[in-house]
C-alpha cells in the first residue's frame, strides 16, 4: 500500500509540474502583442492616455515586463517564485497576488466543500436507496429527477432561484458575501442559494451513477453467496455491496469536484461572490495574465491533489489494486 | 431417514419471449449421510430446482409456481423468502457451493471476513473462536499455511483453492445438506478430482448429506449412492447408481450413456452414438413427452398422451416413460 | 429443416429434429429496447424536433431574430409574439429557433473535433504501447488535471472575439481527454481478442489492424459518450456566452440570451428563463439518447426485463 501511495504522489508531483508549463504556455502563446494587451487594460487612465508607443517606449515595457528574455527563462523565475510562496505581482491590479489569493481562497473553499459534501453524500444516499427500492414509484420519480438535473445550467438556476427566492419571495438576499466567521447565521443566507445552484448537479449525478453502480453489484454471484449463507439484508448490503460499488463511485468523485469547481467560477459571477472563480473570471477578461497564471495553478493543484486522495482511496478499497 | 423431501416444485421465469418453465414438478429425497447426484444437460432446470429450495430465486423474474419442501416437519416454501427461518437454515442446515469461485466469493473481503460470518451469526462464536474455527476449517480443506493465508483476499488464491475455501464455508456450520451445484465445472481435471475426494471424505466423516448437481456423468457415477436424471424441468428417470448406469431404462439415460466412452473398452468395441436433436424451447412446451421429438424408442401412446409420471420399474428405480425397454 | 418456425410453436421436422428457436435480427432487438421505454422515446423525438427546427428556422420563425424593434422591448408572451420580445424588442421565438442552429453546430462540431483527435490518440496510445502510450496518456492527464470548464473559458477568454470557430475550438479541446481515455480503454480490451492477433498472424499491418479490426470493435459504446458528450458542449457552449466569452451578439445563442435577461430578472424573468429551458430540453434529449443507445446495445442486458 505504502508503495502504491508514494507512486500516485510522484505521479501527482510530475503531472502538477507539467500543468504549470501548460499553463504559461498556454498564456504566452496567445496571438497578439502581450504589451498591446497590456496598455489595453490602460486605456482610460492617465497612464495609457494614448496608446501610441514609440519603438523604444515599447522594448522598454517589454524588458519591465520581463517579455524579452526567452521563455524557458521566463518560466524557471516564475516557478521558483512560486516555491518560495510568491505568485507574483497583477500587472493590472497592481497588488501582489499572494495576498488577493489569501483574501478569496477561503471564501471559495468554503462554498466548494459544503457544495462537494451535499453534491456527494446526498447523491450517493439517494443512488442507494433508489437502487435497493428498484422500481418504486420513488425510484422512478427520483431517477427521473436525476435525469432532469443533470441538464440544468448551474448559472441558469442560480438567477431563477436568486428571482422566485430572492426577489418574489425575499428570503434570501439576492447576492454578496457574509464570511461564516464573522456572521455565521446570517452568512447562511447569503450562501444557501449559491450552494443550492450547484449541488443540484452534483446530486444528480452522483445518484446515477451510485444507483447503476449498486445495481450492478446486486446482480453479481457474491451477492447470491451472502444471501446463500442466510445474512440479512442490511449486512448484505453494508459489508457485501457497498463497498464493491463505492470502487467507481469513488473514482468519480474526482471529477464530481473539477465540475463543482467549474460550476462555483459560474455561480461566483451570478451571486457576485469575491472568490477565487470571480478573481480569475475578471483576470481573464483584463487579459491579466499573472493572475490567470497563478488562480489556474491553484485550481489544478487542488484537482491534482485531491486526485491523488481518489486513487488512493481506490486502492484501500480495492485490494486487487493494492497488491499489483 | 429422509431429511428433506422436495415435491413437486415449480419455478417459472417471466422473459420477454414468454413463460419459461424452468422447473416443472420436480421431486426428489435427501436422505440422512449419503451423496445423490442430480444429472442433466445444461438448462434442464438442475441448478434452479436446488436454488428453488432454498429460495434463492430471483423474483421477479422468477416466481415459485407451485410444490413444497418438506425439511424438519415443516413446508420451507411456505416462508418468504428472506424472512427469518429461511435465513436460519441457510448456511447453517442447508448450504451450497456454487460453480464459479472466481466470482462467488466477494473481492473486498478477507477470507477470513467471509468464513467467520457465518460462524458468528449462526452458531453466535465471538470473533476470536470464529477465527480459530476459520484457521481449522481451511485446514479441513487442506489449504496450506491457513493461518497466514487466512488473511489473503480471494484473488491471491488459485481456482482450486478458492473452490476449497468455499467447500469450508459450506461445512463451517455443520450442515445437515450441502447442495454442491456444479462444484467442479471450472476446474481442471486433476484439482477436480481432488476437490471430490476432498468432499466425500468430508461429508462421510461428518456425517452430512451431499446433492451433487452435474452435467458430468463421470463424477456422479463414481461418488453417487442414487442420481436422479433430469430433462427440461422434470425428473425423468431415479434409482440406485449402479442400477441407472448398467440398467439404465429411460430412453434418454439410455441415449446418454450410450454416447459417452467407458474405461476399459476397447477400441472399436461400441460406437459413440450422440442423440440426434437439441433440448427443447422451455417456452411453450407441448404437453406431451418433451423428449418425443429426439426419442428412437418412440410408441404411438406418446404423441398422443401428456407427459408421463413418474412409474416404478424396479425397487427404488423410477423412469417417466410409457415405454418398457429392457436396457444394455 | 423446414421454414422458418415462429415464434411459440414447437416444430419438428421429418428427422424428428426440433427446430432451434427463431433469433430476432439485431436491428429489431435494438429498436424493441430504444423505442419500447418511454423515456428514450421521448428525448428521441425532443432531438427530432430541434434538428428539424434547426434545418427549417428560416421557415418557421415568424421574425427576423435580429431585427430590433424598440418600441415593444421587454413583452411578456402575447399572441404577436408567442414567447414575449426581449430588451431590443427581438422575438423571442425567433431568436430561440435560430439559436437551435447555433447549438447544433457548436455541439456537433465540437463533439465531432474531439472524438476524431481524441480517438485517434486514443488508438495510437492502445495499439503502440510503449513510450507512445505513457506519453499520451501523460498529456490526457495534464489535460484533465484543469476542469475542463476552466480550461475551455482560458481558450475562449483568451482568444476572445475570433468568432465561433473559436469557441468550438475551446470547447472542442476540452474533450479531447475524455475521448481519447475512452478509446484508448475500448481499444485495449478489444486488442485481446482473438481476432485481432489473427489479422496480425495474416500479416496485417499496424494500420489497417488498427483501422479495420480495432476500431469498429471499440467503437460502438462510445456512440453513448458521444451522444452525452454534445449535452456537455451545449452546456459548456451557454456557460461561456453567458460569461460574455462564448457567442458573441448580436448571434442568438442561448447562453448569451440569458446573459441579456439577467440584467433585466426583475422586469421581465421570461428572458433568461426560457433559454434555460430550451437548452435542458436539448440536453436532456441528447442524454436520453444516448442512454437508450447504451442499453440497447449492451449485450448483458439481452433477454432479461
Amino acid at each position: 500500500m505504502t508503495t502504491y501511495i508514494i507512486r500516485r504522489t510522484l505521479l501527482g508531483l510530475m503531472t502538477l509540474i507539467l500543468v504549470t508549463m501548460m499553463v504559461f504556455l498556454l498564456v504566452r502563446l496567445l496571438p497578439g502583442d502581450p504589451v498591446m494587451r497590456y496598455m489595453a487594460a490602460f486605456v482610460g487612465t492617465s497612464t495609457g492616455q494614448n496608446n501610441i508607443m514609440t519603438p523604444e517606449q515599447h522594448d522598454a515595457m517589454m524588458t519591465k515586463l520581463g517579455l524579452d528574455k526567452p521563455i524557458p527563462t521566463q518560466y524557471w523565475e516564475w516557478i521558483s517564485k512560486v516555491i518560495r510562496g510568491d505568485l507574483g505581482e497583477s500587472l493590472v491590479i497592481q497588488q501582489p497576488i499572494s495576498g488577493l489569493i489569501k483574501d478569496v481562497l477561503p471564501r471559495t473553499a468554503y462554498i466548494g466543500v459544503l457544495m462537494f459534501i451535499f453534491g456527494t453524500l446526498g447523491g450517493i444516499l439517494v443512488g442507494i436507496y433508489c437502487a435497493l427500492r428498484r422500481g418504486t414509484w420513488l425510484d422512478n420519480t427520483l431517477t427521473t429527477i436525476a435525469n432532469i438535473g443533470m441538464t440544468i445550467p448551474v448559472f441558469w438556476l442560480g438567477l431563477m432561484l436568486i428571482y422566485v427566492f430572492s426577489y418574489k419571495l425575499g428570503w434570501f438576499p439576492m447576492f454578496g458575501w457574509v464570511a461564516p466567521w464573522d456572521n455565521f447565521w446570517k452568512s447562511c443566507t447569503y450562501v444557501i442559494l449559491p450552494i443550492a445552484s450547484v449541488s443540484l448537479g452534483g446530486i444528480a449525478g452522483m445518484a446515477r451513477l451510485t444507483r447503476s453502480c449498486m445495481l450492478e453489484v446486486m446482480g453479481k454471484e457474491y451477492v447470491r453467496t451472502a444471501w446463500a449463507k442466510g445474512l440479512r439484508e442490511r449486512v448484505i448490503v453494508v459489508r457485501h455491496q457497498l463497498k464493491n460499488a463505492m470502487i467507481p463511485v469513488v473514482t468519480a468523485l474526482g471529477g464530481t469536484l473539477g465540475m463543482i469547481l467549474g460550476g462555483s467560477v459560474f455561480i461566483e459571477t451570478v451571486f457576485s461572490i469575491p472568490g477565487m472563480g470571480r478573481l480569475m473570471t475578471q483576470a481573464i477578461f483584463d487579459y491579466d495574465y499573472q493572475i490567470v497564471q497563478a488562480t489556474t495553478l491553484i485550481f489544478g493543484g487542488i484537482v491534482i491533489f485531491s486526485n491523488l486522495l481518489v486513487d488512493i482511496a481506490w486502492g484501500w478499497l480495492d485490494p486487487r489494486i493494492r497488491y499489483s | 431417514m429422509v431429511l428433506l423431501d422436495v415435491q413437486n416444485i415449480k419455478t417459472y421465469f417471466h422473459t420477454e419471449y414468454g413463460l419459461v418453465k424452468a422447473a416443472d414438478g420436480v421431486s426428489f429425497q435427501v436422505n440422512r449421510g449419503e451423496i445423490i447426484g442430480l444429472v442433466g444437460e445444461s438448462g434442464c432446470g438442475k441448478s434452479v430446482s436446488i436454488l428453488s429450495v432454498m429460495q434463492l430465486i430471483t423474483s421477479p423474474p422468477g416466481e415459485k409456481a407451485g410444490g413444497k419442501v418438506i425439511f424438519e416437519g415443516k413446508d420451507l416454501l411456505q416462508y418468504t423468502a428472506n424472512g427469518p427461518e429461511m435465513r436460519a437454515i441457510r448456511g447453517s442446515k442447508i448450504t451450497m457451493i456454487f460453480q464459479e469461485p472466481m466470482t462467488s466469493l466477494n473481492p473486498v473481503l478477507t477470507i477470513a471476513r467471509q468464513l467467520t460470518e457465518t460462524l458468528e451469526l449462526h452458531l453466535d462464536m465471538d470473533k476470536g473462536a470464529a477465527r480459530e474455527r476459520a484457521i481449522e476449517l481451511l485446514k479441513m480443506v487442506g489449504v496450506p499455511d491457513a493461518s497466514r493465508r487466512i488473511d489473503d483476499y480471494p484473488h491471491q488464491f488459485s481456482g482450486g483453492m478458492r473452490q476449497r475455501v468455499m467447500i469450508a464455508m459450506a461445512l463451517s456450520c455443520n450442515p445437515m445438506i450441502i447442495f454442491a451445484d456444479e462444484p467442479t465445472t471450472a476446474v481442471d481435471v486433476t484439482t477436480q478430482a481432488q476437490l471430490l475426494e476432498l468432499m466425500k471424505d468430508l461429508v462421510t466423516r461428518l456425517d452430512t448429506s451431499l446433492v451433487i448437481v452435474t452435467h458430468n456423468l463421470g463424477v456422479v457415477a463414481r461418488y453417487a449412492e442414487r442420481i436422479y436424471v433430469m430433462y427440461a424441468g422434470r425428473i425423468i428417470e431415479s434409482g440406485l447408481s449402479e442400477v441407472i448406469f448398467n440398467h439404465p431404462r429411460h430412453p434418454y439415460t439410455v441415449g446418454l450413456l450410450n454416447s459417452v466412452p467407458k474405461l476399459g473398452e476397447k477400441h472399436g468395441e461400441r460406437k459413440l452414438i450422440p442423440i440426434y436433436g437439441i433440448p427443447p424451447n422451455l417456452i411453450n412446451m407441448p404437453p406431451t413427452c418433451a423428449f418425443l421429438p429426439r426419442c428412437t424408442e418412440k410408441i404411438g401412446r406418446c404423441a398422443k398422451e401428456p407427459w408421463p409420471e413418474l412409474r416404478s420399474v424396479g425397487k427404488d428405480h423410477y423412469i417417466s416413460c410409457y415405454v418398457d425397454i429392457k436396457g444394455k | 429443416m423446414a421454414g422458418k418456425p415462429k415464434v411459440s410453436t414447437q416444430s419438428v421436422d421429418a428427422t424428428g429434429v426440433m427446430a432451434a428457436p427463431p433469433r430476432t435480427s439485431e436491428w429489431r432487438r435494438f429498436s424493441r429496447i430504444f423505442f419500447g421505454r418511454k423515456l428514450y422515446l421521448i428525448g428521441f423525438i425532443i432531438v427530432v424536433i430541434i434538428i428539424l427546427t434547426a434545418i427549417f428556422a428560416p421557415v418557421i420563425a415568424p421574425y427576423d431574430p435580429l431585427h430590433n424593434d424598440l418600441e415593444n422591448r421587454l413583452q411578456m408572451p402575447s399572441t404577436d409574439h408567442w414567447l414575449g420580445t426581449d430588451q431590443l424588442g427581438r422575438d423571442m421565438l425567433s431568436r430561440i429557433i435560430y439559436g437551435t442552429q447555433i447549438s447544433l453546430l457548436i455541439g456537433f462540431s465540437a463533439v465531432f473535433a474531439s472524438a476524431i483527435i481524441g480517438a485517434l490518440m486514443g488508438l495510437a496510445a492502445a495499439h503502440y504501447g510503449g513510450w507512445v502510450f505513457t506519453v499520451i496518456m501523460r498529456l490526457t492527464d495534464v489535460l484533465m488535471a484543469l476542469p475542463s470548464i476552466i480550461l475551455m473559458m482560458l481558450i475562449a477568454g483568451m482568444l476572445k472575439g475570433g468568432g465561433i470557430w473559436i469557441v468550438v475550438f475551446a470547447l472542442g479541446f476540452g474533450g479531447i481527454p475524455g475521448m481519447c481515455r475512452m478509446m484508448c480503454g475500448q481499444a485495449l480490451s478489444v486488442k485481446e481478442n482473438d481476432y485481432v492477433m489473427a489479422a496480425r498472424a495474416v500479416g496485417m499491418s499496424n494500420w489497417r489492424t488498427m483501422l479495420t479490426q480495432i476500431f469498429p470493435n471499440a467503437f460502438p459504446p462510445l456512440i453513448v459518450g458521444l451522444t452525452m458528450a454534445i449535452g456537455g458542449v451545449v452546456l459548456g457552449e451557454a456557460g461561456l456566452s453567458f460569461l460574455g466569452i462564448g457567442v458573441q451578439a448580436p448571434t442568438p445563442s442561448w447562453g448569451n440570451m440569458i446573459m441579456d435577461g439577467q440584467r433585466f430578472i426583475m422586469t421581465n424573468p421570461m428572458l433568461s428563463l426560457i433559454p434555460g429551458v430550451a437548452i435542458m430540453l436539448l440536453v436532456f434529449g441528447f442524454n436520453m439518447v444516448g442512454d437508450g443507445i447504451r442499453d440497447a446495445i449492451d449485450p448483458r442486458l439481452r433477454g432479461v426485463l
